[in-house]
């Protein structure tokens, strides 16, 4: 656990709400201004979306790679490639079946 | 308590140990959360388009009312993370204070959910319409659960805080509240990102 | 008032049925008698059901875990039963009923017998063989029992009260929605499940917690005990699988009760979903309870062969190895649902690549055996008769692992032979292996080798006759769960598999005669060192049964086998210089209220009595509050007293020792 000065710990803080706001309003402004055709703003809001997960890990969470405990790192990767397997397993079975009922 | 026999001085830390485990422990319900969440998620896209000639997110979903809800979860992140510094500063009224902001925006966000779900119920759009509603209102709707879950446990640390101060047990529930809350905020990230901005555009 | 509760509820329905719900109302009463008659509600409420021990838990899981058992096998014999005899009649039991049967008998099997003992067992052994005084989270380890007994109490009460589930224990929609099955059953079976899976969620947090934080100094990860890794494993699995059944028991009780579309037919459900869901936590399930199971093998074949485990390091890899892959052959449960050939070849293959590790296993077992000095303890006795028979069910499992293979035999008995040859000697014998090897640590008196081999030999013997029939009537093609039949060549082979249920019938017969004997003897067998066999972890270096605080002084571990290290060291037995103040847990009604609430929400639930779901809610809610705000849930053992109770244990240890020699 980090136990960083509370000047410190404002800073993080405010660094993680600036950058989570700025990784909201432009998926969402791409969706109300349609500037960009539909496949690519998916992609925007996909990596947005991504960038903002990491960012609230970081500076919300605290979570970096020295200070938080192994056991806690591992259990966080540990979920990402359970939900990965999961979650894609789950697409390609599905999807699949989709196809084949021809629907 | 200058003197201390080894015994208590073991017992200390002890305590410091077990507060440790405790985060770990709740680190792991969260992921266990975090998995009922990625399964709720791949359901609602596996029937997104399950319409059953019912409405579907373009006719429902307002973004607006989104994008408002969004500012109000993440704006109380941060106030939550006011209330944290607060208390390892040990400044017991601004935990309080911060609480108390954090309470009210989150009590914000579930008014417009639950505003948004009645508006949708209204013109027969509710989670017995289709396939898609259920999946939507379902998933929302877990989300919205925890939500006033943590509210509820806002209001019981903030009496724990006036009354018992900021011992060192209160301090830990204050921090494993505090991952809850964040939690929540990476969930709705989620949501958005993949119900109302896909389901608008 | 009481929702759609009415006296209709009773089942008077068949005289089967009535006797049934009589056996279980006429048992509980007569545990009530009995415990009034010996005076004993005080002692049973203050000692065990608010206990936060471990020790007690773990026996609390294991008593749960043999009623059931019990009750499982009294369905499996009803259904064996009713197969010999329903050639082209219809037995004795009708459809309706015959359904519910093999529904709670699956239902009970994996979540109220398999999965407690398996708790009870981790409870017992893990905190004894790390070498610490409790679990992380004393009691959160209590709530998890009592949530699991509610839900067991649930499916007991479902056979009294109404009917259980007639859509077998995988409960696939459409036939378990509400509109082809709208009776209780299927809630009755979604409540049970729901409320226990709870209990293991929380169970697999806690065992991860205290596996990774609370190891005595000196035992690293690679000094761990075979059977802690095997249990760490399954607690990972507990905590990161049960959540899907969550969400698939969840789903399917808002499309009943909220009348969502998740599953349904019509207005957009995906009742396809469902089994894929379900069983990304079915197939980890699997090796949740198998895991432990050769964690126990891999105990006993050491201490009954006097050697060191062979090959430790690859036992290691192959379990952790198995606890990932098993997140990846989910899809092999439902090959002929229609995907196409590369998404059933994909998991087809990732299927035959998981019986590799497990193979490693069965390896490492056979060359710890091998130029071991080999006592036929009852334990070893199933851990062979494991490794003989399991090896059969793994090669029906590599052939099912075949699509086009599987398509010919889903559906079929073979499924069933197949998956009972993994269960019952993979796991059931490794569960009775751990129970008759740690009996004598948790009640401090030699457990009877006759009757506990008398055991073995009906349920091996049992056991080949009542499945190897099974394989061959799948490859005659018959369906399982058939209430009558009309191919006159399959009732031979039925009838040879109820003898072996009769047989299997004996086996549990000699494990309550083998409990009497026992408990009957206790004062002659009484064991002192508390090392029975002469053991090589931790559990064995402290009393049987263990004090409350399990160690005086938290042991110093040098080496993976540290009890046998300290033997030989000749430190075993050394009175620490003085000892110190030991805080432990005190006991909570908190635990099993919370159970008492959690099985009124779920009948209640089932029942449609609205306002008793909303004042159980709020109550559980109080209490949870009330826990959670106590500060004060520790109490002090002094220094004083610690030593009183060990310099008993050193009296009797030296009196031992002089009439020993």
């Amino acid at each position: 656990m980090e136990h960083p000065t509370s000047e410190h710990g404002l800073r993080t803080y405010l660094i993680g709400f600036a950058l989570a706001v700025i990784l909201s309003v432009i998926p969402f402004w791409l969706v109300a201004s349609h500037v960009l055709p539909p496949g690519r703003t998916m992609l925007v809001i996909g990596i947005a979306a991504i960038l903002q997960i990491l960012v609230h890990l970081r500076f919300f969470l605290h979570l970096n790679l020295t200070s938080t405990p192994k056991e806690n790192l591992l259990a966080i990767v540990f979920t990402a490639v359970l939900i990965f397997i999961m979650v894609g397993g789950s697409f390609w079975i599905m999807f699949d079946l989709h196809q084949r009922m021809a629907v | 308590m200058s003197v201390m026999s080894a015994a208590e001085r073991a017992h200390e830390r002890e305590e410091a140990e077990t507060r440790e485990q405790k985060a770990l422990g709740f680190w792991l319900y969260l992921m266990g959360d975090a998995v009922i969440f990625a399964l709720l998620f791949a359901t609602y896209v596996i029937m997104v388009n399950n319409t059953a000639g019912g409405p579907a997110g373009k006719d429902l979903f307002d973004l607006s009312n989104a994008a408002l809800e969004t500012m109000l979860l993440l704006i109380s992140s941060t106030t939550f993370g006011m209330a944290s510094l607060a208390s390892k500063a040990g400044n017991r009224s601004a935990v309080l204070a911060w609480l108390l902001v954090t309470f009210v925006l989150g009590a914000g966000f579930v008014c417009l959910e639950i505003r948004e779900f009645a508006g949708m119920i209204a013109v027969g759009a509710g989670p017995d319409r289709s396939g898609f509603l259920s999946a939507f209102f379902t998933l929302v709707g877990t989300h919205g659960v925890h939500v006033s879950v943590g509210l509820t446990w806002i209001l019981i640390m903030s009496g724990q805080v006036l009354f018992k101060g900021l011992t060192l047990p209160v301090t830990s529930r204050l921090f494993r509240l505090g991952l809850f809350w964040h939690f929540l905020d990476i969930a709705w990230v989620g949501i958005f990102s993949i119900v109302y901005l896909p389901g608008l555009l | 008032m009481f929702g759609r509760l009415t006296i209709e509820a009773l089942p008077l329905y068949s005289w089967v049925a009535v006797g049934g719900a009589a056996v279980t109302v006429g048992g509980a009463l007569l545990v009530a008698i009995v415990v009034t008659w010996l005076k004993a509600w005080k002692y049973l409420w203050t000692e065990w059901l608010t206990s936060v021990d471990h020790k007690r838990i773990g026996i609390m899981y294991i008593v749960v875990a043999l009623i059931m058992l019990v009750r499982g096998f009294v369905d499996a014999i009803m259904m064996r039963a009713q197969q010999a005899v329903a050639l082209n009649s219809g037995g004795y039991l009708p459809p309706e009923h015959f359904d519910q049967i093999f529904s709670s008998h699956g239902t009970i099997m994996i979540f109220f017998m398999a999965m407690p003992f398996m708790t009870g067992l981790l409870n017992i052994a893990v905190p004894l063989q790390i070498g610490t005084r409790d679990v992380a989270f004393p009691f959160l380890n209590s709530l998890s029992l009592w949530l699991t007994s509610a839900g067991a109490g649930l499916v007991l009460v479902s056979l009294v009260i109404g009917k259980f589930s007639t859509a077998g224990w995988t409960g696939y929609p459409p036939y378990s929605g509400v509109e082809y099955t709208p009776g209780v059953g299927v809630d009755y079976w979604i409540w049970a499940i729901l409320i226990s899976g709870v209990g293991s969620t929380l169970s697999g947090i806690n065992f991860i917690v205290t596996i990774l934080k609370r190891r005595a100094p000196g035992m690293t990860l690679m000094r761990m005990p075979p059977f802690v890794w095997t249990a760490l494993c399954t607690s990972v699995l507990m905590a990161f699988a049960f959540p899907a059944l969550t969400v698939a028991c969840g789903l399917l009780a808002l499309d009943r009760l909220a009348g969502m579309h998740f599953f349904t037919n019509a207005h957009g459900g995906n009742m396809m979903n469902y089994p894929n869901l379900f069983w990304i936590w079915g197939h980890p399930e699997v090796y949740i309870l198998i895991l432990p199971a050769f964690g126990v093998f891999s105990e006993v074949v050491s201490t009954f062969s006097r050697k060191r485990l062979f090959g430790y390091e690859s036992l290691v890899y192959a379990t952790a190895a198995i606890a990932i892959l098993s997140f990846t052959v989910w899809l092999h449960h439902f090959f002929t649902m229609g995907s196409s050939a590369n998404v059933n070849a994909f998991f087809g293959i990732t299927t035959m690549i998981i019986a590799v590790p497990t193979g490693v296993k069965v390896f490492n077992w056979l060359l710890t055996m091998y130029r071991g000095r080999i006592e036929f303890h009852p334990s070893m006795l199933w851990s062979i008769g494991f490794m003989v028979t399991f090896v059969i069910g793994g090669m029906t499992g590599v052939l099912l692992a075949i699509p086009s293979a599987d398509f010919l035999m889903h559906n079929t008995t073979f499924l069933v032979a197949h998956f009972h040859n993994m269960i019952i000697p993979g796991v059931l014998f490794g569960y009775l292996a751990g129970y008759m090897y740690w009996f004598p640590k948790a009640f401090g008196f030699a457990f009877d080798r006759a009757w506990g081999a008398r055991s073995f030999w009906c349920w091996f013997v049992g056991f080949y006759l009542a499945f190897m029939p099974l394989y061959i009537l799948g490859f005659k093609g018959m369906p399982r769960r058939m209430e009558h039949y009309n191919d006159p060549s399959w009732q031979p082979y039925l009838m040879v598999a109820a003898l072996g249920a009769v047989v299997v019938l004996c086996g549990i017969g000699c494990m309550v005669m083998q409990l009497y004997v026992s408990i009957r003897d206790r004062d002659l067998t009484r064991d002192s060192t508390g090392d029975p066999w002469d053991g090589r972890t931790l559990e064995w270096s402290t009393s049987s049964p263990p004090p409350v605080y399990n160690f005086a002084v938290l042991p110093e571990v040098r080496d993976r086998e540290p009890f046998l290290d300290m033997k030989e060291r000749g430190v075993a037995y050394q009175r620490p210089a003085h000892y110190e103040d030991i805080y432990m847990p005190k006991n909570s009604m908190v635990g099993v209220v919370m159970g008492a609430l959690a099985f009124v929400l779920g009948f209640a639930v089932i029942w449609y009595i609205w306002w008793l779901v909303i004042a159980c809610g709020l109550a559980m809610w109080v209490a949870m509050i009330a826990k959670s705000s106590d500060d004060e849930a520790e109490y002090v053992i002094r220094a004083a007293e610690v030593a009183k109770i060990e310099e008993a244990r050193y009296r009797a240890l030296g009196s031992r020792a002089e009439g020993g020699t």
